[in-house]
């Protein structure tokens, strides 16, 4: 009996997790598999371009682009940042715009009433189709670009905005009242930061769609010479065949939305890792 | 009057005027349901009033016409023993505690509980003491900094509790604010309440629609029926034990149950009649 006992106790031992390494190795796995992932493809995109043979000039390969990555680095950094800066001009002041809106919009259903439809005919009407016309009126390619790409972001931002200036807890808003808040004191203390998580939804929204509103903008707006951004230098090479290079101003648009998805999330990690739902961990 | 004195026992100047006289007070919501019908009540400094009845019979409604959240249609409210301030409240005279507790889930306890004092200027330096004082009074001032999703349900409560207690306020108005909680903490946060109001004299109306609860915290019960709200029966509860786990077994809170629960139903019966 005593034998048989000793005997289970050992060879079923409990084992507790030591609940720091499981969360570096879960932290590690997390960075590790997309970037593994990443590799396979690259790797049959390789394999494919030496075993089929395809030309270059149609599709070249994962080397290829490296190379023109670092040889036209010169011609291509410079477009990277003029696309940088619009993007993130126009994002800003779509935050502006849109936080500024809302609020003023929530301030009388009237208002509300009144304004809300013009900012939803400005959304859906495709920001290629107005392009033309924000050319003509703008004083320069670049200003035009600024403000189609502000355009298209300023709406997420705003009707997040909008809804979680609504959302308020009815109790909380009664308890203001109680209290003899004035409506500026609402709006600091209990409005705005009640609409954090909305707005911050809007943040990450918008800021995607910044940069493909001015990608999309530059193309049909068709700047060219030393200020034109990514988007020209992609139909550029097109044009001359140089599918590398494309191909490496590809690469560089995703990671300037990777870079912008980076920041948002993380800005929006900042704001609501301490209290929100949206952040807290399950146990089970 | 100063909220110093307020602390202590009522003085028997304050006890000959009323603290809030509700005359005639009716409401009828835009939709055309009447709420209330021409409810008064007195209610005396000191007094811990129950106000029971079915739902619907608008006790929640007298509660918040009371706190100034929503005019009367008709009816007055007075404050005979209040210094009355521009919107026809009494200045910094009363505490809310809601249904559900109500905090800022983006604030720790302490900006939780300081917010009526921020509301009204009182820096955070100068509030501090009185913020950690209030919450030692619920048991929570090892918990200044959490957040409140890191609560439980009944320390949820104690700090909606401590946050209408900042302002010492002559008057607090509960309403249901232990509905959602299990019966356990239930017990527990009636017991604190019971303490608080032992210890500061303070006024409490207190909405249930628990029999059991309005027998064992209240002095005054006033039964309420519903369609429209009224009041049915009010009558007061007077005990000379110590509201403790033993009166919740005596002959006494047996008969105070039993006298609630029988003005209840009679509440209840007349209202289905209509």
């Amino acid at each position: 009996m005593s034998v048989e006992s000793i005997e289970t106790s050992e060879t079923a031992p409990l084992s507790v997790p030591n609940p720091i390494n499981a969360k570096r190795r879960d932290l590690a796995l997390r960075i590790a598999v997309p970037f593994l992932v990443i590799g396979v493809l690259i790797v049959i995109w390789e394999f494919y371009v030496v075993l089929s043979g395809v030309p270059p000039y149609i599709l070249p390969g994962p080397g290829a682009v490296a190379a023109a990555f670092i040889n036209d680095w010169g011609t291509l950094a410079p477009a990277l940042w003029v696309t940088t800066q619009i993007t993130l001009i126009s994002l800003v002041l779509a935050l502006i715009g849109g936080v500024g809106f809302a609020i003023f919009l929530v301030q009388s259903r009237w208002i509300e009433i009144a304004f809300y439809p013009l900012a939803v005919i400005l959304q859906v009407t495709p920001i290629v189709a107005i392009s033309p016309l924000i050319l003509i009126y703008a004083p320069s390619t670049q200003v035009a670009l600024l403000i189609c790409a502000f355009l298209v972001a300023f709406f997420p931002i705003l009707s997040n905005m909008v809804q979680g200036l609504k959302s308020v807890d009815h109790n909380l808003i009664n308890l203001f009242e109680l209290y003899g808040a004035s409506r500026w004191q609402t709006l600091i203390y209990l409005k705005i930061p009640a609409a954090q998580p909305y707005f911050m939804t809007g943040l990450r929204i918008g800021g995607g769609l910044a940069l493909i509103a001015a990608v999309v903008a530059e193309f049909a707006a068709g700047s060219a010479g030393a200020g034109s951004g990514l988007a020209f230098r992609l139909l550029e090479s097109q044009y001359r065949m140089n599918i590398p290079r494309l191909f490496a101003a590809l690469f560089m648009l995703s990671m300037l939305g990777v870079a912008i998805f980076a920041i948002t999330s993380f800005i929006s990690w900042l704001s609501l890792h301490r209290w929100h739902e949206s952040s807290l961990k399950r146990e089970n | 009057m100063s909220l110093a004195e307020t602390k202590a026992a009522p003085s028997k100047e304050t006890r000959k005027r009323p603290l809030v006289v509700m005359q005639s007070v009716s409401k009828v919501f835009s939709s055309g349901t009447i709420a209330l019908s021409g409810m008064s009540l007195t209610v005396e400094s000191g007094e811990f009033i129950s106000l029971l009845g079915p739902s619907g019979c608008g006790k929640s409604t007298a509660l918040r016409i009371i706190a100034g959240l929503g005019d009367a249609t008709s009816g007055k409210i007075d404050w005979p023993s209040s210094r009355i301030n521009s919107q026809g409240l009494p200045e910094g005279d009363i505490g809310f505690v809601f249904q559900e507790p109500t905090l800022m889930p983006w604030k720790t306890v302490f900006g939780n509980v300081y917010l009526p004092l921020k509301l009204r200027g009182v820096s955070k330096a100068q509030a501090r003491d009185r913020i950690m004082e209030v919450l030692a009074t619920v048991g929570l001032q090892d918990f200044a900094d959490a957040y409140p999703r890191e609560l439980s349900g009944g320390m949820k409560m104690r700090v909606s509790i401590a946050r209408a207690l900042v302002t010492k306020p002559k008057l607090l108005l509960m309403d249901e604010p232990f509905a959602a909680l299990d019966e356990i903490t239930r017990q527990k946060l009636n017991d604190d309440v019971l303490r608080l109001w032992k210890a500061t004299g303070i006024t409490v109306i207190f909405v249930t629609h628990s029999v059991f609860e309005s027998a064992y915290l209240s002095n005054r019960i006033v039964v309420m029926k519903a369609r429209p709200g009224r009041v049915h029966a009010d009558f007061p509860l007077t005990t000379s034990l110590e509201r403790d786990s033993h009166y919740r077994t005596s002959e006494e809170y047996r008969r105070a149950c039993e006298t609630a629960s029988r003005s209840l139903i009679e509440a209840i019966g007349g209202a289905e009649e209509h």
